[in-house]
């Protein structure tokens, strides 16, 4: 089957150029705000908040930059693959080190 | 057109490129297929040589021909052969390769070049690996797990061995993101997913594993050249490190990679049924999910190879447990094959007699692994020979002997001639006996107590090493009956026709050998494939 | 034989080889996860002496090469080739710089006499042995990955100077620049794990 012109059109990426800067700038925001939050020392939780910031991070990167919001439905559901395989042998390995 | 009235096909494919040349750097999938499958082969036979050598050393106890430092390189040899460059790669990238995009109705793979690529990989993976054997400081003595921290330690040429292993695995993730993208993106009109043959499905199922397992045996093998070169020490105790993870990391991919050899069989097992059955098969769905079932569980149990290593309790009793889940797709497999036969108009050819062959064996070694899964009975048998039973029933028994029957089974679709079947069915016989007597004794060796592993072994328990080693020359003999046939039909055979077996997916309705992109005109899909009652209609093509 | 083209079957195939990627890093991250978990006052000491302002900087470097890749990219669907080129060599500009700046803080810590099995560095607690030996193979694979992404992008860079990636067809381009992403992905996450797990 040769791919459908029209489904290469609809996952034509259409991102303007404003769309990266704002990305961008989100970006540089979430790096001031995790290097703010170190500056207060929190301990383990300060670890899980940079964490979380370092997802967010990623989340712009691959929605915008990498236009996973454009992609075929196919990647965008079978992307979660790799990272959930990769928690799911951290947890397995953590339960034999946890317990020994 | 020849003689004998067979059109060449691709064999005569149009191009600048002549001799070797035309094949080692053709992009077409069914050169390639042929490339890897001669590569492959080539290397088998050379792990086979080891096989037999150790199991000659082994047909007395104490030194019969060899010492024990080259034992331990033969086992590593044959292991890191018969797996990197072996099996691994074995059905997916030859009849994979070959027969995958016949079957979706596809010109070639989506990306040809870099499935050359791929076969080039493989190709220097190979050659390091046999050059590990003649550099450094003696060939590497590891076992082909390269278990830190020994294989951190050993003055042997381990950094050869390890690096032909890390490009041999690029050369897998190659060919796994090429199969997916194809499969993807370049069926046939009306080739909707539930309709592809199921060894397409089987492809598909281990493509996935090949790209999201793999990787991780990289790290790990890049990992232990960095300990080796830089000392950080991860697995080094000594620097705080832990040996265990390593075996974690290595179990992570290699328990997959026993999916990797096996589905692809799987697949070519229920190809090779319903054509000799004259019957649909029997679960469709079933057996497509539960392919992609093994293949997703299969991620979750890798613990069960290291219940004696100081893994914690708790770890081990959770991988105990999801091991014996992943057996329930395996036997939905048994018994839809099973199922598929019943009633049937059986036609006992020599493909179906290596598939018969490979659900008996298989059975052995998937029973016999629930003994090793248990982690109770674990403990007594492991690392005894009755692992070594175990894996070579699954692995040879199993995954071996299906691809001997895709073999016969596609031989004449790849050269448009008929082997010859009543050696075919000898080279079978000595295959069979020759195996269970070679491996049959293991089992009860190891739950004796002998070890693997070792060049010796106490005096009581020669009898049933001596019963071994014959079966080895048994298997040997049956190894060269089969490619000689093979080989001798290629030029002789009578000629087959485009559909021999009546098959009713794609690759039987263009003709044999198949013509330089496949298809004159790519064909349209309107129902399943294996539809043998002709009131239904005629699957993918004539029945 | 006219070539098959499929765009989205080729960001499929690169799609994919990220998921390799994500996983060949995934075996470290497991690593840093397990010896972190059993060294955590230790891992904070060692973190303690990594350069924050080099860290941040380095940050804030791939991100902004990220984005002249992005921008390159829709330039050239616009046509603006010359433009194209200029944000291509502007992250090409920006990994090296990258590159730079890591290697003055690898100079720093060898300096110091701390590198893998440094005879200062086996003096230390276990867990800083291990923080420093994370700190080296990730940062090192990752660096690498850097080399190969502005290795690259040169490519691609002459390729669109050349007239070979066009407004209709510039799908290496934007694989290139899938890889590039990736890589700046991986940093993300790095940072944090080193420069800030206080
Ligand atoms: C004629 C054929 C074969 C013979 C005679 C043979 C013989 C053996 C023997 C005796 C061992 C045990 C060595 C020891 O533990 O001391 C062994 C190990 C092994 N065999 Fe085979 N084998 C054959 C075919 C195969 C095939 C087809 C495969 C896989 C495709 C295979 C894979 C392995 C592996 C992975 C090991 C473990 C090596 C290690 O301990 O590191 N063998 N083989
Ligand atoms: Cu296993």
């Amino acid at each position: 089957m040769n791919p459908g012109k029209t489904e290469q059109l609809k996952t034509e990426n259409k991102n303007g150029e404003m769309t990266y800067i704002l990305a961008w700038a989100m970006l540089v925001a979430l790096t001031a705000i995790t290097v703010g939050v170190y500056t207060l020392h929190l301990g383990t939780a300060g670890v899980a908040i940079a964490l979380v910031i370092a997802s967010l991070k990623a989340g712009v990167i691959l929605l915008f930059f990498m236009h996973l919001r454009q992609e075929s439905r196919f990647l965008q559901s079978v992307f979660l693959l790799p990272v959930f395989l990769l928690g799911a042998i951290i947890g397995l390995t953590f339960i034999d080190v946890w317990y020994r | 057109m020849n003689e004998s009235g067979i059109q060449p096909g691709f064999y005569a494919a149009p191009g600048s490129r002549t001799g070797i040349f035309s094949w080692i750097f053709s992009t077409d999938h069914k050169r390639i297929g042929l490339l890897y499958l001669f590569s492959i082969f080539s290397f088998f036979a050379v792990g086979v040589c080891f096989g037999l050598l150790m199991r000659l050393e082994l047909i007395a106890p104490g030194r019969t021909i060899v010492g024990p430092s080259t034992y331990n390189a033969f086992f590593t040899l044959h292991g890191v052969i018969m797996i990197f460059l072996f099996v691994i790669p074995g059905i997916p990238v030859s009849l994979g390769n070959f027969f995958m995009p016949l079957q979706i109705g596809a010109r070639d793979v989506a990306f040809p070049r870099i499935n050359l690529l791929s076969w080039w990989f493989y190709i220097t993976g190979g050659l390091l690996a046999l050059l590990s054997l003649f550099t450094g400081h003696g060939p590497p003595d590891t076992g082909w797990t390269f278990y830190a921290p020994y294989s951190i330690r050993t003055g042997t040429n381990v950094v050869l061995a390890v690096s032909a292993a890390f490009v041999l695995g690029m050369s897998s993730i190659l060919t796994g993101l090429n199969f997916i993208t194809t499969i993807h993106r370049m069926r046939a009109p009306g080739m909707t997913w539930f309709r592809m043959p199921l060894f397409v499905w089987s492809v598909y199922a281990t493509a996935w594993v090949q790209i999201l397992a793999t990787p991780i045996l990289g790290i790990t093998l890049l990992l232990v050249i960095i300990e080796r070169l830089f000392g950080v020490g991860f697995f080094d105790p000594a620097k705080g490190g832990d040996p265990i993870l390593y075996q974690h990391l290595f179990w992570t991919y290699s328990h997959p990679a026993v999916y990797i050899m096996i589905l692809p069989a799987m697949g070519v097992v229920t190809e090779i049924i319903p054509v000799f059955s004259r019957r649909t098969v029997f679960g469709y769905k079933a057996i497509a999910f539960s392919s992609m079932a093994i293949a997703s569980v299969g991620y979750f149990v890798w613990g069960h190879h290291m219940f004696t290593s100081g893994m914690s309790d708790v770890a081990r009793v959770v991988f105990s447990f999801i091991t014996f889940i992943v057996a329930i797709p395996s036997g939905v497999k048994v018994f839809n094959w099973v199922a598929s036969m019943y009633k049937g108009s059986i036609r006992v050819d020599a493909p179906l007699l290596f598939v018969l062959a490979f659900i008996f064996l298989f059975s052995i070694g998937g029973l016999t692994g629930l003994i090793l899964g248990a982690l109770a009975t674990n403990i007594q048998v492991h690392g005894t020979y009755f692992v070594v039973g175990h894996f070579h029933y699954v692995i040879f028994g199993g995954a071996v002997f299906a691809f001997f029957g895709g073999l016969h089974y596609w031989f004449p679709k790849i050269t448009g001639r008929m082997y010859n079947e009543k050696r075919a069915r000898l080279a079978w016989l000595f295959l069979f006996i020759g195996f269970n007597a070679l491996y049959f004794p293991m089992f009860i060796l190891g739950w004796e107590g002998m070890p693997r592993r070792y060049y010796d072994y106490l005096p009581k328990f020669q009898p049933l090493n001596v019963v071994s080693t014959v079966g080895s020359w048994i298997v040997a003999t049956g190894l060269i009956l089969l490619f000689a046939n093979l080989l001798r039909s290629a030029r002789k055979g009578a000629a087959a026709g485009p559909n021999p077996w009546g098959g009713t997916t794609l690759e039987w309705q263009t003709s044999s050998p198949p013509p330089h992109e496949n298809f004159g005109e790519i064909p349209v899909i309107t129902q399943g494939p294996y539809i043998y009652n002709p009131s239904k209609g005629k699957g993918h093509g004539t029945a | 034989m006219e070539r098959h083209r499929d765009d989205i079957g080729a960001r499929t195939g690169m799609w994919l080889f990220l998921f390799t990627e994500i996983l060949l890093f995934g075996g470290l991250f497991m690593l840093y996860s397990m010896f972190r978990m059993q060294h955590g006052a230790e891992f904070h000491k060692a973190a303690e002496n990594l350069n924050r302002i080099a860290g941040t900087t380095n940050t804030l470097v791939l991100i902004t090469s990220s984005l002249a890749m992005a921008l390159s990219i829709a330039a050239i669907r616009r046509g603006r080739k010359a433009a194209s080129v200029a944000l291509q060599a502007t992250t090409v500009l920006l990994g090296c710089v990258f590159l730079l700046i890591k290697y003055f803080e690898w100079s720093t810590e060898i300096g110091r006499g701390i590198y893998p099995n440094s005879p200062a560095l086996l003096k230390l607690d276990h867990g800083e042995i291990l923080f420093y030996g994370l700190y080296f193979v990730m940062t090192g694979l990752h660096g690498l990955h850097v080399i190969i992404g502005i290795s690259v992008i040169s490519f691609m860079l002459v390729s669109t100077a050349k007239g070979n990636i066009t407004s209709t067809d510039h799908v290496r381009l934007e694989n290139s620049g899938l890889y590039w992403h990736f890589v700046d992905t991986i940093w993300v996450y790095l940072f944090p794990l080193f420069y800030l797990v206080t």
